[in-house]
């Protein structure tokens, strides 16, 4: 059967070559020489100049920019991934509740995670946030005058975090999925045992739904420190007020493709690769200890 | 039993045969009528938070320039379809149409491209088995959690190299080699839950698995091939930093970067206008989502179930 089985591998990567082609033309060799491009300074026009880890130490010793920009990445990713899931989950227990309408308003609160990235969407943002916008003249009319979020510094983000959050509903879907799953027996036995609703969440759905919040999690925080559209265009580009939407990807784009230094972006591309690395290993490593699968016994 | 044509009473008084305390059940039906019209305006207040944007985009396109930064509220005060006008008019020369085809022809090659490339790779990790098989899954695995900015320096630099800056074909061409591996994935997740019995009564038969593919698995996978397009069409018609990278001639520009055209050159004086080029880009995607929200929906679903 050795013949089979040569057979079998001839048309495996028969199957496979256009996403070899690209696995290894656009993703395994760029990335190896993005890596070597960040030892080196580069504009594009003369080749690049061995520089050993100078990108690395003026990233981290004199380059305010990117600490700030760093600094800012962390805090939307920090505080807007696990407030999204929260409301997420608790949306999805809610029309896991009853299932009249359930349809409707599962696809209402979709829609926005399908078009949140998106320029029109980052322009309503700019609009809705503005000072005389409909949010500020909502706190208005209940005594909080914040004035326009979009142009002050210390309210920018919170905005981008609220847009983050907008998109609840695809992490939704998946947590909804996820509910309808667990079995209704487990629900019965813990209200036999007396367990109140509370009690239930704690013993029954979190460690049933765990593979779906880890799941969840994952992509959440790695999508999150790719956010680039949005706040491009509602700073114009800028990553202002105060340089407070200037995160990784948009700081990237601009000393690379504005300034020119294209093993300084490099450099800071791989920062972010071994920063989202880093944190999908942690998660991986301490999944056992909090990610229940179906036929654990632990 | 007069009452069984309606619902809650009936259940009342099945309730009232088991339990000894006739009143306590239907304070208990009660209740959850209760609890149901609560938990109807609390969804419904979410609705209308989350919708509110959207639904305050699609009236903004009426007003006149005059009223924004006066009345920034939900209805124009003087509606108007100027705005429209102007939009389609185009702006820099080129005329709106323009926008939309390049924005059609790029995302609609890209569906091409996905469906090709990612349903040929799935098919080889779900059902063929070969040497390197495991390493190579991992591989694409990874590709998934990998963030696309790493690549995009060098990806700018080869298609430089190529010749292709200000053409479609860097933003087509990755699309053809199934570099966006949440494709292949769902398709892989797709295709393992398929029985094996016809395509292993086909290879019986002599079928290869070209034949296999062509004529067993792609019929059975049609709803994972309906979201994937949806999603490759939407994703591809929205993305903004691939056509800023590798479009620099505005006759080339798709929407999202056509809309800063009008951002840029005149952020107070026509807001109107780009409001309105706003809700325009935004239709295709909101006429799909629509009419394809099942797909899309379950798509999403699947997808992160059996991760």
């Amino acid at each position: 059967m050795r013949q089979r089985a040569v057979k079998e591998t001839v048309a495996g990567y028969g199957f496979l070559v256009p996403w070899l082609v690209g696995f290894f033309g656009l993703t395994l060799i760029p990335m190896a020489y993005s890596l070597y491009l960040s030892f080196t300074s580069y504009n594009i026009f003369s080749p690049p100049k061995w520089i050993g880890f100078d990108n690395y130490i003026r990233m981290f010793t004199s380059d305010p920019a990117f600490i700030q920009s760093a600094q800012i990445t962390l805090i939307y990713v920090v505080v807007g991934t696990p407030i999204t899931l929260a409301a997420a989950l608790a949306v999805a227990m809610l029309l896991n509740y009853r299932d009249k309408g359930a349809g409707f308003f599962r696809s209402a609160f979709y829609a926005p995670s399908l078009i949140g990235g998106s320029v029109s969407v980052a322009i309503v943002w700019r609009a809705m946030f503005a000072s005389d916008g409909p949010v500020d003249n909502g706190l208005s009319a209940i005594g909080i005058d914040l004035g326009g979020w979009i142009g002050n510094p210390a309210l920018v983000l919170p905005a981008m975090i609220l847009l983050a959050i907008w998109q609840f509903g695809a992490t939704m879907v998946i947590f909804l999925a996820g509910l309808k799953q667990i079995p209704k027996e487990l629900y019965e036995a813990a209200e036999m045992d007396g367990a109140g609703a509370w009690h239930r969440f704690r013993a029954v759905t979190l460690p049933m739904l765990s593979p779906v919040i880890f799941f969840n999690l994952l992509l959440g925080l790695i999508g999150a420190f790719q956010v680039f559209a949005s706040a491009y265009i509602i700073s114009n580009g800028t990553g202002g007020p105060a340089g407070m939407t200037n995160f990784i990807t948009l700081y990237l784009y601009k000393r690379g493709f504005s300034d020119g230094q294209m093993g300084y972006a490099a450099a800071i591309a791989w920062v972010l690769l071994i920063v989202v690395a880093v944190i999908a290993f942690i998660l991986f490593r301490t999944q056992r200890s909090w990610v229940h699968y179906a036929g654990d016994n632990r | 039993m007069s009452t069984t044509s309606f619902g809650e009473p009936a259940i009342a008084t099945l309730e009232n045969q088991v339990d000894a305390t006739p009143r306590a059940p239907r304070r208990k039906v009660k209740r959850k009528t209760w609890q149901t019209v609560i938990w109807f305006i609390v969804l419904i207040a979410v609705t209308a938070v989350v919708l509110y944007p959207l639904v305050w985009l699609l009236f903004a396109t009426f007003k006149p320039n005059s009223e924004f930064g006066s009345n920034m509220g939900l209805i124009p005060n003087a509606p108007t379809i100027d705005n429209y006008t102007k939009v389609f008019e185009g702006i820099a020369g080129v005329p709106m149409w323009r926008f939309f085809l390049n924005s059609f022809i790029i995302a609609a090659g890209s569906v091409i491209g996905v469906l090709l490339s990612s349903s040929l790779a799935a098919y080889a990790f779900a059902r063929i088995q070969f040497k390197g098989l495991s390493v190579l899954f991992a591989a694409m695995i990874g590709t998934l959690l990998l963030p696309f900015h790493v690549v995009i320096i060098p990806q700018y630099i080869i298609f430089n190299r190529l010749d292709m800056i200000d053409t479609f074909w860097p933003l087509l061409l990755p699309k053809f080699l199934a570099t966006e591996a949440f494709f292949v994935f769902l398709l892989v997740q797709f295709i393992r839950q398929m029985p094996r019995d016809m395509d292993e009564a086909a290879r019986i038969d002599g079928a290869g698995h070209m034949r296999i593919f062509w004529s067993i698995i792609l019929p059975l996978i049609k709803p994972a091939l309906i979201t994937c397009s949806i999603f490759a069409f939407i994703w591809a018609w929205n993305d903004f930093l691939g056509p800023l990278l590798y479009l620099t001639s505005p006759e080339n520009y798709p929407l999202p970067i056509a809309l800063r055209l009008y951002n840029d050159q005149t952020s107070v004086s026509d807001y109107g206008a780009t409001v309105t080029a706003s809700f325009i880009a935004l239709i295709p995607v909101l006429l799909f989502f629509l009419v394809f929200q099942r797909f899309l929906v379950d798509g999403v679903a699947t997808q992160g179930l059996k991760g």
